[in-house]
């Protein structure tokens, strides 16, 4: 394989790997406030149609991936009155947040199938990006790419290093206790399930603005579900979260390699290895019950109601 | 500011209870109709036409329980995965996989024919949906594997197993190139009902015979108990003897199996044939439908009939009023919310209070 080739070949994993990256990180910090939200899908479908939506409007991508990451929030919102506010089951609530923005996306989305997307151009940044080999893959890219690294970074360092952390996890952990401390239980909750929307929202904007700036139905594909595993494949840790998307993009992008390489497997099989690896990556971790105990916020998925 | 305060109560509400649907569909209708007026179409019609209409004439009654068939069949299966704390949410792969499997005999030997065809057909299609829904019971029982994610990711395998088949091995010699299987011929077919007067086949009766088994077991025999004590406390389900190993397949096995019924019931009475795409979303839309009947077979039924009517209304309404039938979808998205919102209500009690400087809020 020439160096130009592997080249390319680095960047389309980048370019398949950010979406994931960005939702998992999102959903990492939602579970890690012991909230279990299975709308990632959803609220990654609606960031996608919003940011086209507003890009196409106004011409803009980047007022595209604000609205995106806004909308990814607001609708978020509605999964945290349920599951939070009413105490509704999670799981069934996270459902339908995803069938509610694959709906409504759907119908908002009608009105742009066919037309050119607006890209969200990459940014090079000066003499890295002249780098030999890794310049072109870390530093020509797409500035939604840049904010994912730093997301990584910033999410690592405020919940292990900063106070607020020690809040979110402490209520994830056990909210009966963080509740007695005095912590606002529901506050951090839905604050950190507005970011892990906010996030989804802006994954979902580098799909329908990045990686094929177009807009078709259900365009998602599975990402917010793949995105939902890598949280447990990196058993709650951020720099995991990088290693686990990277490996997903890869895989995600075999397909399109394996017919330009000429090895004549039916597309349909390629097509299903992301969906497969998911399951076999969910069996190796599970299977390691030590490895996932260690990191499962202790109040996952649990409702908290405070008693008055 | 105003604050929601929910706190538990000592008993279920009663009344909640059974009121609870009805609350959502209420919810679901004044959204709705908001909605309807924002996108600048008369709400009373555009309700109508959803509603109304697809139920005023014979035909379309029979369409109505050609699409609550599946709707009934799978979601009853799901009530008892959901009551006993097993997440099968792939039921639209064990759906597309029962169709496969139940297809192999009209599809490889045509040449095969007589009366025993069709329930050969129907057999394989529950096994096909059963054994496919054994991966994540096996996965979960074995490897303590997340069901939810590992089930929902089968249904994309399912589907790409679906296409690959119609476009590739199983596509029809003589027909031009189209990704679709041969037709079936008219041993492999589920007759209908009453052919005089719609197209509603033997599959809505699988429903309601599958919906009066399940309720009867739920409901009238040891196993019934089982289910909920295990699906609300494992751990005193093992003091009593029950095992949530066991469990966990007998949940999948069923649903599976039903989903797989359904699956072969549709190609064979409604389809004719294997095309890429044989469902519109039943077995997720059998999710909101399981939760709407409250995870009770009879619940179930009237709920399956309901949403069989959103797909109806969704037709109905892009005819007469212009209306995307991509608006039935969020009308089902929306109804999941209103129900699960409205089912608070049974365990908790709700109030909105001002909180303010007046109140002793903050003395909190």
């Amino acid at each position: 394989m020439s160096p130009d080739m592997a080249q390319a070949i680095l960047l389309t994993i980048a370019t398949a790997a950010t979406p994931l990256l960005i939702a998992a990180l999102g959903e990492l910090v939602v579970e890690r406030s012991g909230v279990l939200n299975l709308g990632v899908e959803g609220m990654m479908i609606m960031g996608a149609v919003t940011g086209f939506a507003v890009a196409q409007l106004t011409g803009s991508p980047w007022l595209g991936v604000l609205a995106a990451v806004i909308v990814g929030a607001l609708f978020s919102l509605l999964f945290g009155v349920l599951a939070l506010s009413l105490a509704a089951n999670q799981v069934a609530t996270g459902l339908s947040l995803t069938l509610l923005g694959l709906g409504v996306s759907g119908m908002i989305g009608e009105n742009f199938i066919g037309l050119p997307g607006v890209k969200l151009e990459a940014i090079s940044i000066p003499v890295l990006s002249d780098l030999p080999f890794v310049g072109k893959v870390l530093f020509n890219q797409d500035p939604v790419f840049y904010l994912s690294l730093l997301l990584a970074v910033g999410i690592w360092w405020f919940i292990f290093r900063s106070r607020a952390g020690l809040t979110l996890r402490a209520v994830g952990d056990n909210h009966a206790s963080a509740h007695a401390l005095g912590i606002n239980v529901l506050k951090v909750r839905y604050l950190a399930v507005m970011f892990g929307g906010a996030c989804a929202g802006l994954a979902g904007a580098h799909l329908s603005l990045v990686y094929t700036p177009q807009w078709t139905e259900d365009m998602t594909a599975g990402r917010g579900w793949i995105a939902l595993a890598l949280v447990v494949f990196a058993s709650w840790l951020p720099f995991r979260v990088i290693i686990g998307a990277y490996l997903f993009g890869a895989v995600t992008i075999a397909q399109f390699h394996a017919q330009a390489l000429g090895i004549a497997i039916p597309s349909q099989f390629l097509s299903a290895l992301p969906y497969l690896a998911t399951i076999i990556v969910l069996v190796l971790i599970s299977a390691n019950r030590r490895m996932t105990m260690r990191n499962t916020p202790a109040s996952l998925g649990k409702p908290f109601v405070p008693d008055r | 500011m105003i604050r929601i305060e929910v706190s538990r109560r000592r008993q279920h509400s009663q009344f909640f209870a059974i009121a609870s649907p009805f609350i959502a569909l209420a919810i679901t209708i004044v959204v709705g109709a908001i909605m309807f007026a924002l996108l600048g179409k008369p709400p009373l019609a555009a309700l109508y036409a959803y509603f109304i209409e697809p139920v005023t004439e014979l035909w379309s009654v029979h369409e109505l329980l050609v699409k609550a068939a599946p709707l009934i069949l799978i979601a009853v299966g799901l009530s008892v995965c959901y009551l006993s704390n097993n997440w099968n949410i792939g039921a639209e792969g064990q759906f597309v996989m029962g169709a496969v499997a139940g297809s192999i005999l009209p599809v490889l030997f045509p040449q095969i024919t007589g009366p025993l065809v069709l329930p050969a057909m129907l057999v394989m299609g529950m096994i096909g949906g059963a054994a496919f829904a054994t991966i994540p019971a096996l996965l979960k029982a074995r490897f303590n594997t997340n069901e939810i994610l590992s089930s929902l990711m089968l249904v994309y395998v399912a589907q790409l197993f679906l296409d690959w088949l119609v476009r590739g091995p199983w596509r029809n010699p003589e027909g031009f190139n189209f990704p679709e299987t041969r037709t079936f011929h008219a041993d492999a077919i589920l007759p209908e009902i009453w052919s005089a007067s719609g197209r509603a086949h033997y599959g809505f009766l699988f429903a309601l015979i599958a919906a009066a088994v399940i309720w009867f077991v739920l409901s009238k025999t040891i196993h019934g108990f089982e289910i909920r004590v295990l699906g609300e406390s494992p751990r005193a389900g093992r003091f009593a003897g029950f095992s949530a190993r066991r469990m966990i397949f007998a949940a999948f096995l069923l649903s599976g199996a039903l989903a797989g019924l359904a699956g072969i019931s549709e190609v064979s009475g409604a389809i004719g044939r294997l095309t890429p795409s044989i469902s519109p979303g039943y077995g997720f839309t059998a999710i909101i439908v399981a939760f709407l009947g409250r995870l009770n077979p009879i619940g179930i039924v009237i709920a399956g009939l309901f949403l069989a009517l959103s797909y109806l209304g969704g037709e109905a309404a892009q005819i007469s009023l212009g209306i995307s039938d991509k608006v039935a979808a969020v009308f089902q998205g929306l109804l999941l919310f209103a129900v699960l919102a409205s089912d608070t209500l049974i365990r908790y009690k709700i109030a909105i209070v001002r909180t303010g400087a007046l109140t002793n809020g903050g003395a909190r």
